[in-house]
C-alpha cells in the first residue's frame, strides 16, 4: 500500500469572530459578525455598519440564513459587547475588504446587470466581445515570439 | 418576540367573615396572552389549595420582561409530565437567550421527544444556570467548550433548488 497523504479540507469555519453574509431575511445583503454560537443551527450576530441600511442590529439567527465569509476578526472574545465590536470592525476595516473581496464585486456586478435594459445587455456583449478579442490578438503575438 | 410571554399572576381567596384578610398567592406563568395566564393561574391554584375562580380573586397581573433579552443564558427546567402510562418529574437543559425562548423550546423539545400537548406538561422551576460546571447534560456542555469552532459541510444554497434544471452542478463546498 502506498502512503496516502491527508490532509484537511480548508472549510470555513463557525466561531466567534467570523463574518457572514445574510442571504436570506430581512438583513439579506448585509454584514455581521459571530458574537456567540448559541447551538448548532444558531448564533448571537452583530453587525456594527455605520450605515444604516447595512446594520444588523445584535440577534439571534439561524445559520441557514447566512453565508460564511472569508473574512474574520481575529481574537474576538465571546460575547463582546457592540461598542468594542464596533472598533475592532473599523480596526479589521471589515467592510473594506468585503467590498474589494472577489465575491461582493460579482454580487455587485451581477446585481447591476440584472437592472440593465435589453440595449445595454447588447452592449455588454459588444464589449466582452472586443475584450476577448485583443486578449486573443496578445496571446498570438505571444505564441508567435516563443 | 416568541409566541409565549411570562407573566406574574397574584390572587387570593375571596374575603370573608371567617377570614377578612386571605392569604395571596404568587405565580410565575407561562402563557401566550394575560387571559390565559389568569385561566392556568386558577388551574395551578385549585390543585394545590381549596380555592377556584368562583370563589377568589385575581390581585394582580404583569408581564415579566426579560432582563438581558440580547445575552446568551444556559437554562435549567424541572417540569411534570404525564405520559400515555404514567407521571414522570424531568429535568432538561436549554441555551436560549430568554426564560420564554426556553420554555417554547421546551414544549417543542417535549412534543417532538415524547408527543407531549400543552396540557400534559406542568412546568415546576425555571432557571438560569451560570456556572458552567453546574451544567448537567451533554447535549448544552457540548456547546461550552473553550474556542468552539465548527464546518457547515456541503451545504446547497435555497435559491439553486428553486428550479428542476441547472446548467451547472451547484457549488457546496464553502
Amino acid at each position: 500500500m502506498g502512503d496516502a497523504e491527508i490532509t484537511t479540507s480548508q472549510w470555513r469555519l463557525v466561531e466567534v469572530g467570523r463574518i457572514v453574509l445574510f442571504s436570506y431575511g430581512p438583513y439579506s445583503g448585509r454584514l455581521a459578525a459571530i458574537v456567540e454560537i448559541i447551538d448548532h443551527k444558531r448564533v448571537l450576530v452583530d453587525g456594527p455598519s455605520d450605515s444604516p441600511d447595512q446594520a444588523v442590529p445584535r440577534h439571534s439567527a439561524p445559520l441557514a440564513n447566512v453565508s460564511l465569509t472569508p473574512l474574520i476578526i481575529p481574537k474576538t472574545p465571546r460575547a463582546i459587547g457592540n461598542g468594542p465590536l464596533r472598533t475592532a470592525w473599523q480596526k479589521e476595516e471589515v467592510e473594506k475588504k468585503w467590498a474589494e473581496s472577489n465575491w461582493a464585486q460579482s454580487r455587485e456586478r451581477s446585481k447591476k446587470r440584472r437592472a440593465l435594459t435589453d440595449f445595454e445587455r447588447f452592449k455588454v456583449m459588444r464589449m466582452r466581445k472586443q475584450a476577448r478579442f485583443e486578449e486573443k490578438k496578445a496571446l498570438a503575438k505571444v505564441k508567435a515570439s516563443a | 418576540m416568541g409566541r409565549l410571554r411570562e407573566y406574574q399572576v397574584i390572587g387570593r381567596h375571596l374575603p370573608t367573615d371567617a377570614n377578612p384578610t386571605p392569604k395571596l398567592y404568587r405565580m410565575r406563568i407561562f402563557a401566550p396572552n394575560d387571559v390565559v395566564a389568569k385561566s392556568r393561574f386558577w388551574y395551578f391554584l385549585a390543585k394545590l389549595r381549596k380555592i377556584k375562580k368562583a370563589n377568589g380573586e385575581i390581585v394582580s397581573l404583569n408581564k415579566i420582561a426579560e432582563k438581558r433579552p440580547q445575552k446568551v443564558k444556559n437554562f435549567g427546567i424541572w417540569i411534570r409530565y404525564d405520559s400515555r402510562s404514567g407521571t414522570h418529574n424531568m429535568y432538561k437543559e436549554y441555551r436560549e437567550m430568554s426564560r420564554c425562548d426556553a420554555v417554547e423550546a421546551l414544549y417543542q423539545d417535549m412534543a417532538a421527544r415524547h408527543r407531549a400537548r400543552f396540557r400534559t406538561i406542568h412546568i415546576l422551576k425555571v432557571v438560569e444556570i451560570e456556572k458552567t460546571d453546574d451544567i448537567k447534560r451533554p447535549y448544552i456542555k457540548q456547546l461550552l467548550t473553550k474556542n468552539l469552532k465548527f464546518p457547515l459541510p456541503h451545504r446547497v444554497p435555497k435559491k439553486s433548488t428553486k428550479k428542476i434544471f441547472a446548467a451547472s452542478r451547484p457549488a457546496t463546498f464553502f
